[in-house]
């Protein structure tokens, strides 16, 4: 494997965990969703990088997924459901940006530090690969845990799913049975959250989590 | 031939996967609600076929004595619950609980967990089996949140996230155990099938298939409903339609702690990797534990059977941790009675919560005065689920307690323990419940007690006499496991 091929890999990879650090901050809807765009796009950049160092063409078509679905699709009716919502204001952040950035390098060190003597035998770009996906998996859950709505929790999953198809392309031939199958999935996955997003509107007036705690604890 | 041996196989993925399509476009309660029930009953036999012939393993489908028990049970829970289900839902769509749209959509999504979970039991392929047992997640939430009430949207919501997480870290951890294959296997469709992973898992990088049993057992753990993982468990139960709790427990937690045996018996195959016993076993006293207290505040009657499942499947998770040939025997037996008791409990209940118009268990009094049916069912099912002999499940504890004081005494304690707090808590409830003056009812329900009373006659025929080729089979079974 060349050098270069191995460097612009690790560019891309290296360019996700940013961006998922650049999620983790967002505190406005639309600038959530514009990073969860550049997010996808960074991950069917590397997927398509991997498809040509792999020479696997059937990569190819889970980066353009990622493309068609994630940067474009996702993106557009996210903004239309939060149009329809109404919900155009900041989210509320649980714990400040400072401890939740510093919780964020924890996890990937966290990663580093699980991953890399666990595939030692691995190859090198497998090896960075794998530590880079499970930061970006790590960080999603991270996001997932601090946001309180329902539209930012989502985006959280779904960047968590980017990771893993970050991982899934760097196994080396891994069956396209998988890649497919978790971008299908993901689209399912949409669709009903985004039934369910509707619902819940029809009953509450947010689409704020704790607004259905808070149903949960008056039936109590 | 070829094409004959393949056709029970097949038979049990296209047979749900076609009545769903087709219940998909049909309305009218009892039409489908009736193909519903017939489709199920095809589905169980062709399961039972499996019993006398046996396929040979191909790529992406296989059959072997490991599977094959879990492919039975849950077909048969899916052919008695279907059968519970047309009397359950007609009386939904009496009181106006749902609309004829809701019943067809409940019909289609039921098959296709069926096919869903057919699909994850007999894959050969570990990342089909994980395609699978997503698409049973995915069907399972939407029944969950039928209802459409904020209670019932929270819990598929809660459901729908939680068990995303955990199907994610699933995947995550089947990556890694493709990679840890790859170098041995070569690329490709070869190092995610079942019988050569098990052929060559000797040979496996053990620090990758480490790291990956711990995400397969969060993963799938999450799936099982183990302590701290749980807490989307007793929502959905408690919120959606009771059939549905009834398939809950019964199958779907069995499914996902099928994943888990699986990739427990990969790793036991590696000498050089860590032992998945211990593991599994502290998040089974945990929730064994953690459930048995927990027992003790509940308020709603579906919760609190809920809870007692997160029990039992600590219970089973124990039993598999410890391994060896008397606990892997235990934990199946365990698992078949906890499946069979449990769904016979929630077939008591749903009905007894529409006689009573509620789930509130300080609402229900004396139901053995007022619905002797029901009331003595929902007695006898709780004795078995609380480990009382004569039912099956007290040989299964028996042997799962007294296998564990054989090799490791002090881990007996806490097990005897969590089992003691978890009997208290039942039988204390189940009092209150069947005993003293009857509250008020709300109407009257044309019950279907068959399954029900079937379920449990099954489970307290194999409490008084196990039949010889069945504990051969077993034994036979948890000598694989390992």
């Amino acid at each position: 494997m060349g050098t270069l091929a191995f460097d612009v890999a690790h560019l891309f990879a290296g360019g996700l965990v940013l961006v998922s650090f650049m999620l983790l901050y967002q505190d406005r809807m639309t600038g959530l969703i514009n990073i969860f765009t550049l997010h996808a796009i960074v991950l069917s950049l590397s997927v398509a990088w991997q498809a040509y160092t792999q020479h696997a063409p059937h990569l190819y078509l889970t980066a353009a997924i990622a493309v068609l679905f994630k940067a474009a699709i996702i993106p557009l009716s996210l903004q239309r459901i939060m149009v329809r919502l109404r919900i155009h204001r900041d989210i509320e952040v649980v714990g400040g940006v400072g401890v939740t950035m510093l919780l964020g390098i924890c996890l990937v060190a966290l990663s580093l530090v699980v991953m890399l003597p666990a595939t030692a035998t691995a190859d090198p770009l497998a090896r960075e690969d794998l530590a880079f996906a499970l930061s970006v998996v790590l960080l999603g859950l991270l996001m997932m845990v601090t946001r309180r709505n329902a539209i930012s929790q989502v985006i959280g999953f779904m960047s968590l799913e980017n990771g893993l198809i970050l991982a899934a392309t760097g196994a080396k031939g891994m069956p396209l049975v998988v890649e497919i199958s978790v971008a299908f999935s993901v689209l399912i996955a949409f669709i009903v959250i985004g039934i369910f997003l509707f619902r819940i509107r029809e009953r509450f007036d947010t689409v704020d989590i704790r607004e259905l705690d808070r149903v949960r604890g008056g039936r109590r | 031939m070829n094409i004959l041996a393949f056709e029970p196989v097949d038979a049990l993925l296209i047979v749900p996967a076609l009545s769903g399509l087709i219940l998909a476009f049909l309305s009218g309660y009892r039409l489908t609600s009736y193909i519903n029930f017939i489709s199920s009953g095809v589905t169980f036999f062709f399961a039972c076929v499996l019993l006398f012939h046996r396929p040979a393993s191909g790529n992406y489908l296989f059959v072997d004595d490991l599977n094959v028990v879990f492919v039975v049970l849950s077909t048969f829970i899916g052919f008695t619950t279907s059968a519970y289900s047309a009397s359950y839902i007609g009386h939904e769509i009496e009181t106006g609980k749902l609309n004829p749209a809701h019943v067809r959509f409940y019909h289609a999504m039921y098959q296709s967990m069926m096919f869903a979970m057919n699909l994850a039991l007999l894959a050969n392929n570990i990342g089909l089996m994980w395609v699978a047992v997503e698409f049973a997640t995915l069907t399972t939430v939407l029944m969950v949140g039928i209802y459409r009430t904020p209670e019932a949207l929270e819990a598929a919501w809660k459901y729908f996230i939680l068990g995303s997480v955990g199907i994610a870290m699933a995947l995550f951890g089947t990556i890694l155990v493709y990679m840890a294959a790859e170098p041995v296997l070569g690329e490709g469709y070869n190092a995610m099938v079942w019988t050569s992973l098990m052929q060559h898992a000797a040979a496996f990088s053990p620090r990758l298939l480490n790291v990956a049993f711990v995400f397969l057992m969060l993963g799938y753990g999450t799936k099982v409903g183990l302590v701290p993982m749980h807490a989307w468990l007793p929502d959905a139960h408690a919120e959606g339609p009771t059939p549905i709790s009834a398939v809950l427990s019964g199958l779907l937690l069995n499914v996902a702690l099928y994943a888990v045996l699986r990739f427990k018996m990969l790793l036991a195959a590696n000498a050089t990797a860590i032992a998945p016993g211990p593991l599994m076993i502290t998040l089974g006293l945990a929730s064994l534990i953690f459930a048995g207290f927990m027992l003790y505040r509940r308020d709603d009657i579906k919760r609190l059977f809920a809870y007692s499942s997160i029990e039992h499947m600590g219970i089973i998770t124990f039993a598999f941790g410890m391994g060896g040939p008397l606990a892997n025997f235990a934990g199946l037996l365990h698992m078949t009675m906890h499946s069979l008791t449990k769904s016979a409990i929630f077939f008591a209940v749903g009905h007894i919560a529409q006689v009573k118009g509620t789930q509130k268990i300080a609402n229900i009094r004396g139901l053995t005065e007022s619905h002797p049916v029901l009331g003595w069912a929902l007695v006898a099912g709780v004795m078995a689920i609380a480990g009382l002999p004569p039912f099956g499940v007290f040989m299964s504890e028996f042997l799962v307690v007294s296998s564990t004081f054989a090799r490791q005494p002090l881990l007996a304690v806490p097990l005897a323990f969590g089992l003691l707090v978890a009997f208290g808590a039942l039988l204390m409830r189940v009092v209150g419940l069947a005993f003293g003056e009857p509250s008020d009812s709300i109407g009257e329900v044309e019950a279907s007690v068959v399954p029900l009373y079937f379920h449990l006659a099954l489970v307290l025929l194999v409490g008084l006499w196990l039949e010889p080729h069945v504990a051969a089979w077993f034994q036979n079974v948890a000598g694989l496991l390992g």
